[in-house]
């Protein structure tokens, strides 16, 4: 929660906020992520996720399954047999959604950009993708950022309102 | 035993069936012969070949002498040998999955990248490509594809260029 709205808890537990703040202040802190990694930014991704860097701590844990994945974050190079598989996993995570592309090659292909002829030029051509971390591999604190990036987008939403 | 000592005894095996390459510690030979070679690496004990530790596959670049190089060692006797075997018309070469398990996706592989047929083989399909992409990959004279199932393969340059 931000910490402005910690400071209006002045007195009776009672603070006066709209509803889609709320919402988006539950969802922004528990980002829970799918477990999958494709390449090398996967070790780094368990990093992350580790004691050491912790993602937990801001509510980010790992699934299993699309079906209680918050999070889609790909790690690592997306060959093109991958790329109908992450697609298909995108279509099944329930909504809201979000993508973390995680590391050059799922950027934009990577090393792999000019004679890479079995990998994806960049996860955004088959899943939209919200945030892109840099890096090859990004480290831990990178994707950290990429995680807060992603809190501050989910922040601005307005999920009672209909979409324009 | 030393190459030199291999080889001789393949020679006296099998008299004139295979050569070797100039230059390299290497034994050449035509797939006709590649059965009858393969199977007295395996089974004659001074020699005893029990461990295939690999199998590349080669493109000469002339578009039609493809080739498949194998590394064998003996973990009894502890020696070495490499075996090329190539092939001019088509690219037939007679499988050793009967001799050395391990070669089924050695085998599986060259024909995934390379395109080589290996008579004999009991599951000869693609191993790491999907199963319908079109042409062999590491050939020379591969070139890749612009759309795989309606995504674009080649880089989008056009931001830069």
């Amino acid at each position: 929660m931000d910490a402005s709205l910690l400071e209006r808890f002045d007195k009776d537990n009672i603070v006066v906020e709209k509803l889609d703040t709320l919402i988006n202040w539950s969802r922004a802190n528990s980002q829970w992520y799918f477990q999958f990694g494709l390449a090398c930014c996967a070790i780094e991704m368990m990093a992350a996720a580790a004691p050491r860097h912790d993602l937990e701590r801001f509510g980010a844990m790992p699934r299993a399954t699309p079906r209680q994945s918050d999070v889609m974050i790909v790690a690592g190079t997306v060959t093109l047999k991958m790329a109908e598989r992450v697609k298909r996993l995108y279509e099944q995570m329930s909504d809201p959604k979000y993508v973390i592309s995680m590391g050059s090659c799922s950027n934009s292909g990577g090393p792999y950009w000019q004679y890479g002829y079995h990998v994806l030029k960049g996860v955004d051509l088959v899943v939209p993708v919200d945030v892109y971390v840099p890096g090859c591999p990004p480290r831990p604190e990178a994707l950290l950022q990429g995680l807060l990036e992603l809190q501050k987008k989910i922040k601005t939403e307005t999920p009672l309102r209909k979409q324009a | 035993m030393t190459f030199a000592e291999i080889v001789k005894f393949i020679e006296t095996k099998a008299p004139g069936r295979s050569s070797i390459i100039e230059g390299k510690e290497v034994v050449l030979v035509s797939p006709a012969d590649w059965s009858e070679i393969s199977t007295l690496l395996k089974n004659e004990s001074e020699v005893d070949f029990d461990y295939l530790m690999c199998i590349s596959s080669y493109d000469k670049g002339d578009n039609k002498t493809f080739g498949a190089a194998y590394n064998f060692y003996s973990i009894k006797r502890q020696h070495y040998l490499e075996v090329r075997v190539e092939t001019e018309d088509g690219t037939t070469i007679p499988s050793v999955t009967n001799l050395w398990k391990t070669a089924d996706w050695h085998e599986r592989e060259a024909y995934d990248m390379m395109g080589l047929q290996f008579e004999g083989h009991p599951d000869l399909k693609r191993i790491l490509l999907s199963e319908d992409w079109e042409g062999y990959p590491l050939r020379k004279d591969y070139k890749e594809p612009d759309y795989y199932h309606g995504i674009p393969v080649p880089k989008d340059k056009s931001y830069w260029e």
